[in-house]
């Protein structure tokens, strides 16, 4: 490949390999995700994107180690995290943090915000005695925008707004020093006018403290914007279908999923968002995961599917040829070596 | 021409125990018929208040301090504050519906939605029953939802998405005048977003009612509003047609709104959140209520709460001494990114 692409290349800190996840269901077994397979690198910003049961919030469980694959494996720093025991699993537990959506669920409600802070340091013996660990409670909220840290440290979490608690729990994984977050819906929660901070605030300890970040989001315009130097995944009903540089995947995206959804969106802009070419599927119905359809699980609704291909082969994750790299699982824009942005057109 | 619903100098406290929030001070407004308003602010800014107060639906601890909610039919006008509560009925539903922000909730979830429509129509004195099932078959092939299914089927059967069309199709079943929407689409994916974005700019189109979206989501206000509506700390701050308010705002609570929201297509621009948050409304500072937040406050800003005035036209409203700055710093720059994207 003649594209040197920072992100794509170099070691993987952690990878997701061909993973699949299978929950049970009355009726049945669902597959939530399947045969994804993800390698981030040091500081990355990697952006998962996808409607509701497309699987992003179960891949990032799995990234975070705290759901085991039905198959494939989770690597962190080339060892198999599931095969790990002792010391060497605390360490990656460690390493590895959660951000959960809901900061009005994720904090005890019955603790300050020191004692939410300074439990995990003493646990992992983050400190060298109460003072220690006071300074570095103090040095955290600072980190993370709120100040001045004496004004929070005894406050409990309903005296705090929706964006001040979700900066509380980023604060809380940064508590075990880790390098890689997942955070799962971080900003959805908290209103429009701060969003932003929210994601600079992420984005900044990406390029401080060379933390990777996983965002999963259903919202592209936030995935744009926090993965604007790195990469966007989206996926579709458990299989991710196109994984590309940011700003390529918006401008051109090379999966009809990808087009669809991009071109579906409203923006916050009168004259482009009533101007906007559409994408046109077949059916607006989304197949149940009960009953997903055989090949391409996107074929019931694509306007490029041919028959006899895409409802029989599943198409893998692959390159698309020439230009920048970039991966889509389509047999057709890997054919016609074309993204379909363009087929579409 | 009337106005359908004309808004004058409402003022709505909650009773707290720490003293009255003034949830909203002094909101005036006008929905003309067929016209498409969108209320945007953040959470706080008194917006959903304003809503619930248009059909009478407030929780007990609110209570309204002044002014009137004006509305008007083709045979009275008639104030919603005021009314009896028996004629409030009729006017709930037959002259005005709202769809709320949880959809998912606003179903009865033991009955289905064959029942949801004819319990609806009935307590509006619609008695034939065939009637009434010509009628939902009507509205629900209006949403695109086959009625032979959806009638059945009971609310957890259905997706999010499905919910909100049966919702808007009910909404519709009395022929409204107006209908009210608070976040129509914001627990919706995208593409089922899109589908009912278009639909209620296609229904708006073939039926003639008029709408006020409630939302902090200014896409969605871009792609249906006629006019806008910027609320802060419970008051307008400013009032303009949906171009003029997205390309020549005048208020720099609405420049903030803006430039908080990330774009997919044309150029990403500048983005920034806006800094600090909205002011405790039990004890207001005096002045503008933006101070705190403001790029452009000066001690003059303190003096007093500035007065809507209109700006550029007659038609634009901003509540802002400082517009004219406004205008030079931050209107000129947006017109000529945003023109420049929309001739790309």
């Amino acid at each position: 490949m003649s594209v040197v692409d920072p992100t794509v290349r170099g070691t993987p800190l952690i990878e997701l390999d061909h993973v699949s996840r299978a929950f049970k269901v009355p009726g049945g077994s669902i597959t939530a995700v399947d045969g994804v397979s993800l390698a981030i690198t040091a500081s990355e910003a990697l952006c998962i994107v996808g409607e509701s049961g497309c699987g992003k919030t179960t891949t990032g469980r799995m990234l975070a180690g705290i759901l085991r694959p039905t198959s494939g494996r989770l690597v962190y720093e080339g060892q198999d995290v599931w095969q790990k025991k002792g010391h060497d699993l605390s360490a990656f537990r460690q390493a590895v943090q959660l951000v959960h959506q809901d900061p009005y669920a994720s904090l005890n409600p019955t603790r300050t915000i020191f004692q939410t802070l300074s439990a995990p340091i003493y646990r992992h013996k983050k400190a060298k005695g109460n003072r220690d660990a006071t300074n570095r409670v103090r040095h955290l909220l600072d980190v993370v925008g709120l100040t001045p840290p004496d004004d929070f440290l005894s406050k409990y979490p309903h005296q705090l707004s929706g964006g001040q608690r979700q900066r509380v729990a980023i604060a809380r994984a940064l508590t075990v020093d880790p390098r890689v977050i997942v955070a799962d819906e971080a900003v959805s929660m908290v209103d429009v006018s701060i969003r932003i901070s929210l994601l600079n605030l992420l984005l900044g300890l990406r390029s401080e403290m060379g933390v990777s970040i996983v965002l999963i989001t259903h919202d592209l315009a936030v995935a744009r914007y926090f993965a604007r130097e790195g990469r966007i995944g989206v996926m579709y009903l458990g299989r991710m279908v196109e994984l590309a540089r940011s700003e390529a995947l918006v401008s051109d995206p090379a999966h009809p999923y990808s087009a669809a959804l991009i071109a579906a969106i409203p923006e916050a802009d009168p004259r482009i968002t009533r101007s906007k070419e559409r994408v046109t599927l077949k059916t607006a119905d989304v197949p149940s995961l009960l009953a997903l359809p055989p090949g391409c699980t996107f074929h019931p609704r694509c306007p490029l599917a041919e028959p006899g291909l895409c409802d029989v082969l599943v198409p893998e994750l692959l390159p698309l040829p020439g230009g920048e790299v970039r991966e889509v699982a389509c047999h057709v824009a890997i054919r016609e070596r074309q993204p379909a942005a363009e087929l579409l057109a | 021409m009337t106005p359908v619903l004309s808004v004058r100098d409402l003022s709505i406290d909650y009773r707290t125990r720490r003293g009255p929030v003034h949830a909203v001070r002094d909101v005036s407004f006008d929905i003309a018929k067929g016209e498409t308003v969108a209320i945007i602010g953040e959470s706080g800014s008194g917006k959903t208040t304003l809503a619930v107060s248009l059909i009478r639906l407030s929780p007990r601890s609110a209570r309204i301090t002044k002014g009137a909610i004006l509305y008007t039919n083709a045979r009275e006008t008639i104030d919603i504050r005021t009314v009896a509560d028996d004629e409030l009925r009729q006017y709930r539903w037959s002259e005005c519906a709202m769809v709320f922000q949880a959809a998912l909730n606003s179903f009865n979830p033991v009955i289905n939605i064959w029942e949801q429509f004819a319990d609806t129509a009935r307590a509006h004195g619609m008695k034939d029953s065939a009637a009434i099932h010509a009628r939902a078959d009507e509205l629900l092939d209006l949403v695109h939802l086959d009625p032979a299914r959806v009638l059945k089927a009971y609310p957890h059967e259905l997706s999010g998405g499905m919910k909100q069309r049966v919702l808007i199709a009910l909404s519709l079943l009395l022929e409204p005048q107006l209908i009210i929407l608070d976040e129509p689409t914001t627990a919706l994916d995208i593409l089922t977003q899109r589908s009912i974005i278009d639909l209620l700019g296609t229904l708006r189109k073939k039926l003639g009612f008029s709408m006020i979206f409630i939302s902090h989501d200014l896409s969605i206000a871009a792609e249906l509003a006629d006019r806008m509506i910027t609320m802060y700390a419970g008051t307008v701050v400013e009032r303009a047609s949906v171009t003029d308010l997205f390309y020549r705002p005048r208020h720099p609570y609405s420049v903030g709104l803006l430039r908080a929201v990330p774009r997919v297509s044309g150029a990403m621009g500048a983005v920034e959140s806006i800094p600090g948050s909205p002011p405790d409304l039990i004890r207001l500072p005096p002045g503008c209520t933006y101070i705190p937040r403001c790029p452009l406050a000066i001690a003059a800003c303190a003096d007093r709460e500035p007065d809507l005035v209109p700006v550029d036209t007659p038609a634009h409203e901003a509540r802002c001494i400082r517009w004219k700055t406004v205008a030079e710093q931050v209107g000129t720059a947006e017109v000529a990114v945003a023109e420049k994207i929309a001739t790309a």
